[in-house]
């Protein structure tokens, strides 16, 4: 069984916000949750670097560790879901990720949160496959339908990567040595990890 | 890279749920009262809450679209190609039930692999009725209110005040702005329609983009289009993007020149910011705005002083290298930095670079081509790649990428006022040949125009206002215009937006044929009470027809959905009207029983017109892309190899993807199209060529043609050769090649006249020579004001003492029918910087397109965009007391002022401020939403930078000056 994984090369990100919009789009996500975003350092000088970032589906996922009603589940593919009929919208789960994906619709008064929303690697939720209920809460389910995450799929320079976690770190692998012979590849070990770290299991709330 | 492995879309029956966790559905609430609740609600993330508070209502609910999904319904697929630029990346459009229900990345695709920009991802917002923020019907303004009211009313009304106009007037009182989002079809029919109301009075955004490229480059070597393509970057072992930010203009094209990078190719940026584009590549240099050629020729400068020209290159194929080389040794190190500010390092590593990592490219966009000198900057680039040899070589050439989808193509064939389809100028033997293609009596077509304008090239868009404004006996036409028509064309897209309204205020009609037209129509509602009527078109998704990329290649669009709305797709409003002025006829070619175009419920065949630009377009063949041949492209888009755009193997064996033009003959003969123009190394049937003999054979005695041994691979001729006419093919004992038919067809006529294709299949096919002949590209040419690329000063200069020493051009009395200013306007600014010492910039943002309003109106892309706002570097802005996020006001020389966001970024130098150009809606500091057709205003309204641009104009083209003005920047108080 695949182990599904995100990774976002930042070596080729150029922040379109490509994926962002591409899982707006897919999922029909309402303005002002933002299940994907892009995040770039030193912006407008030299180093500048961004990075898109969203629910990273953790191998040790905080979110489901602290849960208080235990509303996350994990997929045989990997993939870090939830129940929004069982979410109370507490809130905990935003406080323990590590990369900010939960999101939270605002929904009344006092500051009410209402249900999490966060990427679901466009695998859906708990209903049926591809039904309107799951449609209506979760977004697309690419993932029972054969695809991948819409925002990987549609990068506009195959900078986010999001599949089978070992054909995702065989393809960087190939193009971090690529690079590795040019004399003018800078920076990306410091950033984002040697190679091969990709291949190993998801990062343990590592930051990216 | 494909990782999917594909299936259709249908609900399973397996609960994911139980497949991955069992047991936990037994503690869920009780869904079906969830499901009540759910509708989803206003959202914002934990950081954003805020945000939600001035969210437009409409934003709030999903969309109609998606609620039956899982409803049934066959799922049928239509290929596509977005809307938003000319990287040309195609989409598969998920219809059912003749909703568009979702949108597939094609991984086939050659061109973008199934990639995307925010714009790409987001084109299924066209097809979604809800919360559509499109013009749903015909409207007019009554009182200064706009009011609905039918088509057929709206046909009638414009059609009679055209008419009285043209009779009271003349046809050139007219003015028709096109567009570079109708596809090629449409850009072709809306040409022929301008010619047969009788005037010249059209253009369309390749003015303000890269009219000055076609110019120059077209001058110097033959085409005036991106030489090779974005594919073939990928061969490149350098690349020197100048003036152009393709990682937010052209996302998709990095995917390519990344993937060089990624081979080793050396990466360069020279430009006034450091854009995203510049945080990608290995070289950096900031340069001040509008010094390009000083830039360039400092670099040449070390080429020539080191001996990295190609020599033999130069010899063969170059005319007047000799010339240039002694004004370039004339821009030593220390004169380059007291211009441009570039160090002598700077130049010499770029020249190092470019030299020692052939076959090295260059990729220009409105950096350089917006200037007063735009025509001069493109060629000293040109001179550039000369001098290295790059041109005709796989992995070189010159890289030009083009704004719109369509752009190419509609400037093409499209509706321009110095010539009619396929560049024929508009001289009396094009529209003979163009009258026959039309199948329209020539003669009357004479009798459409005013008495001596037929071959007068009409006033440009960047323009239009003069005509209206200027004195009358000052302008080189009889009548002022006094009715404008804006048919996909956004107003704040030219400069001097203020005086722009008072030309609104003057016209006697404005029509505006768009989808979104509510930028024209809020100015003109803000000025006026009446005279405006609005049509709404339909989008490219809603009919069909083909698209020209930047690189040449053509696409072809199936129909997603029915249009929306009231929406009518331009074809049909364009024989609606033609029905209106009594010329539907001659535009679909009707007569003597004949029919060139069939029509349908009003509608025009789209492949009709396609076969009709076949049957003409011989000049930069378009001849042999047929519906049939471009079609099968789309079908099988996974048979073409990516580095080299060529079909292996399948229908389409040995084609080269989209028929890039020039794609000469017929579609019998199967040309395979020219990925990369003139490249010697192959056959002219397998799209290799040579230099156009497009200047005569010799300039004061010194050969223009190809010296011998310079030819393309396999030609018959080994030497240069001119142009073919049926003179020197007989001469050359090839005549009787041609069948009899073809001699029928062919005689008296040269390649670009002979209707048979005759001329151009014996040269190409039996003897393996070029149609347009073999000749050397031009590094002076002749026609221009300055025959070798001069750097001069724009008209509103920072630098007073550069003007004494680079002044502008003199003024021109009757250029493009318009009087043209350029030493009197600079000399009375000489000084103007002491009042607005920030040089004025503007460019693009990767979310939204062009003016706009069609991408403010997609909440997916809006949202990402939400404020006007002016890059400032922290020392002007400390300077002035702005801090990050502060409104301030931008003023100008022009008297306006407009209120904007300050984003403090050392992005920009001190010098130099920068605004995107995609905003309108309001106006010098107040929201216009007042004045929208109801439920037509875009969901984000900003300033228009070009509310505050200034005069100024390129000296061949007519281009407008919009990246080099001055302004200065106060905080805001209310």
């Amino acid at each position: 069984m695949a182990r599904m994984k995100f990774l976002c090369d930042a070596e080729r990100c150029i922040e379109c916000n490509g994926c962002v919009t591409a899982c707006k789009q897919e999922n029909e996500v309402p303005w002002g949750v933002n299940r994907r975003r892009v995040v770039t350092l030193n912006d407008g000088v030299s180093g500048e670097k961004s990075i898109s970032v969203a629910c990273m589906h953790c191998s040790d996922a905080p979110c489901m560790a602290v849960c208080p009603v235990d509303c996350f589940y994990r997929t045989e593919e990997g993939v870090v879901l939830h129940d929004k009929d069982m979410c109370i919208g507490c809130g905990y789960c935003f406080y323990a990720c590590p990369f900010g994906a939960p999101q939270f619709p605002q929904t009344g008064a006092f500051g009410m949160r209402g249900k999490m929303d966060k990427c679901t690697f466009c695998a859906g939720g708990p209903e049926m496959d591809n039904s309107k209920e799951e449609f209506a809460k979760y977004g697309s389910n690419r993932l029972a339908q054969g695809k991948l995450p819409a925002c990987a799929e549609m990068c506009s320079t195959k900078a986010l990567l999001g599949g089978d976690g070992n054909v995702i770190a065989d393809i960087f692998r190939d193009r971090a040595l690529k690079r590795g012979k040019g004399a003018e590849v800078w920076g990306w070990s410091t950033a984002y990890g040697k190679p091969d770290k990709p291949q190993q299991e998801a990062p343990k709330g590592a930051k990216s | 890279m494909l990782l999917t492995r594909k299936s259709t879309s249908a609900p399973s029956a397996q609960n994911r749920l139980s497949r991955g966790l069992a047991g936990m559905l037994a503690k869920t609430i009780d869904r079906r009262s969830f499901l009540k609740r759910s509708g989803v609600a206003v959202g914002a993330s934990a950081s954003l809450a805020t945000l939600a508070g001035r969210l437009p209502f409409n934003m709030i609910s999903r969309a109609e679209a998606a609620e039956d999904k899982s409803a049934g319904g066959k799922l049928e697929v239509k290929r596509t190609v977005c809307t938003h630029c000319s990287v040309g990346c195609a989409i598969d459009a998920v219809v059912q039930n003749g909703v568009w229900v979702r949108q597939e990345p094609v991984f086939d695709s050659p061109l973008n692999l199934g990639a995307h920009c925010c714009k790409g991802a987001s084109v299924r917002e066209h097809g979604m009725t809800e919360h559509s923020h499109r013009l749903k019907y015909p409207m007019k303004l009554e009182n200064g209110k706009y009011k609905r009211i039918s088509w057929d009313q709206a046909i009638n009304e414009v059609g009679d005040k055209m008419l009285a106009i043209r009779k009271e007037s003349g046809p050139d009182a007219a003015y028709w702005v096109g567009s570079s989002k109708h596809n090629n079809e449409q850009s072709y029919l809306m040409c022929k329609f301008v010619r047969l109301f009788g005037t010249n009075n059209t253009d369309h955004q390749a003015r303000i983009c890269h009219s000055t490229t076609v110019a120059g480059v077209a001058n110097t070597w033959g085409y005036g289009a991106m030489t090779n393509s974005y594919n073939d970057m990928q061969n490149a072992k350098a690349i020197w993007f100048m003036g152009s930010n393709a990682a937010e203009a052209h996302p998709v094209s990095m995917l390519h020149v990344l993937h060089a990078k990624e081979s080793g190719a050396k990466i360069i940026v020279a430009d006034p910011r450091f854009t995203r584009t510049a945080a990608k590549a290995d070289h950096f240099v900031r340069i001040r705005s509008g010094t390009d050629i000083p830039v360039i020729f400092g670099v040449l400068y070390h080429v020539f002083k080191n001996g990295w020209e190609d020599k033999q290159y130069i010899h063969d194929r170059v005319y007047g290298m000799e010339k240039v080389k002694d004004e370039v040794m004339k821009w030593t190190p220390d004169r380059v930095k007291e211009v441009c500010g570039v160090s002598e390092e700077d130049c010499y590593k770029i020249a190092e670079t470019m030299a020692k990592n052939r076959p090295s490219s260059i990729v220009w966009c409105m950096g350089q081509t917006q200037h007063t000198i735009g025509n001069a900057m493109v060629r000293a680039f040109c001179i550039f790649q000369l001098a290295l040899g790059n041109i005709g070589k796989m992995g070189g050439g010159a890289n030009i990428f083009r704004g719109h989808d369509n752009v190419q193509g509609a400037t093409d064939i499209g509706p321009n006022p110095d010539s009619l389809p396929g560049y024929y100028g508009i001289a009396p033997g094009s529209f003979a040949h163009w009258a026959k293609v039309w199948n329209v009596d020539l003669e009357w077509l004479k009798k459409q125009y005013a008495p001596g304008m037929m071959n007068k090239p009409g006033i440009t868009v960047s323009r239009w206002i003069d005509g209206v404004m200027e004195k009358n006996e000052l302008i080189d036409q009889d009548p002022n215009v006094r009715a404008m028509v804006f048919w996909g064309h956004a107003p704040n897209s030219q400069s001097r937006g203020k005086e722009m309204v008072e030309a609104m205020k003057k016209l006697d009609l404005l029509v505006v044929i768009d989808p979104y037209p509510s930028a024209t129509a809020a100015m003109a509602a803000m000025v006026r009470k009446d005279g405006v009527y609005l049509l709404p078109a339909a989008t490219q998704f809603e009919t069909s027809g083909s698209v020209t990329a930047s690189n040449r290649s053509i696409q072809w669009r199936e129909k997603v959905i029915e249009p929306l709305f009231e929406s009518k797709p331009d074809q049909t409003i364009l024989y609606l009207l033609a029905k209106r002025f009594g010329f539907a006829d001659q535009l679909v070619g009707k007569k003597d029983g004949k029919q060139n175009i069939q029509v349908v419920k009003d509608e025009p065949v789209i492949e009709d017109i396609t076969r009709e630009f076949n049957r003409g377009t011989w000049t930069i063949g378009y001849t042999g892309q047929s519906p049939e041949r471009l079609k099968l492209h789309m079908k099988h888009m996974n048979t073409f190899d990516v580095k080299t755009l060529r079909a292996k193997g399948g229908p389409c064996d040995g084609d080269y993807f989209g028929l890039p033009w020039p794609c000469f003959g017929t579609p019998e003969m199967k040309h395979p199209g020219s990925p990369n123009l003139y490249m010697t190394e192959r056959h002219v049937m397998d799209g290799g060529g040579n230099f156009r003999a497009n200047f005569g054979v010799e300039k004061d005695g010194v050969n223009l043609l190809a010296e011998d041994g310079s030819h393309s691979l396999g030609a018959d001729l080994t030497t240069g050769y001119p142009e073919f006419d049926h003179v020197l093919l007989k001469k050359l004992g090839w005549w009787d090649d041609l069948t009899d038919a073809e001699k029928t067809a062919a005689e008296g006529k040269n390649w670009k006249t002979d209707l048979s294709g005759g001329i151009q299949r014996v040269v190409m096919k039996v003897h393996g020579c070029h149609p347009f002949g073999n000749a050397k590209a031009r590094a002076v040419v002749w026609n221009f004001p300055d025959g070798i690329p001069q750097h001069r000063e724009p008209l509103y200069s920072p630098r007073p003492d550069m003007v004494e020493k680079y002044p502008t051009h003199d003024d021109k009395k009757a250029f493009w029918r318009l009087p043209t200013l350029y030493k009197s306007v600079q000399e009375k600014n000489k000084n103007i910087s002491k009042e607005f010492p920030l040089i004025m910039t503007s460019g693009r943002l990767t979310e939204f397109e062009g003016g706009g309003e069609e991408t403010r109106s997609n909440p997916w892309l809006a949202e990402l965009q939400q404020d006007m706002f002016v890059e400032i570097n922290p020392k002007s802005a400390n300077d002035r007391g702005v801090r990050n996020g502060d409104f301030v006001w931008v003023k100008t020389p022009t008297g306006a002022q407009i209120k904007v966001k300050a984003m403090v970024t050392e992005r920009v130098g001190a010098d130099t401020v920068f605004l995107p150009f995609h905003f309108s809606g309001w106006w010098m500091g107040k929201d216009m939403l007042d004045f929208y057709p109801e439920g037509a205003a875009p969901i984000v309204r900003g300033e228009a930078v070009n509310t505050a641009t200034t005069y100024g104009y390129d000296s061949v083209t007519m281009m407008q000056e919009t990246k080099t003005t001055l302004c200065q920047i106060e905080k805001y108080q209310a």
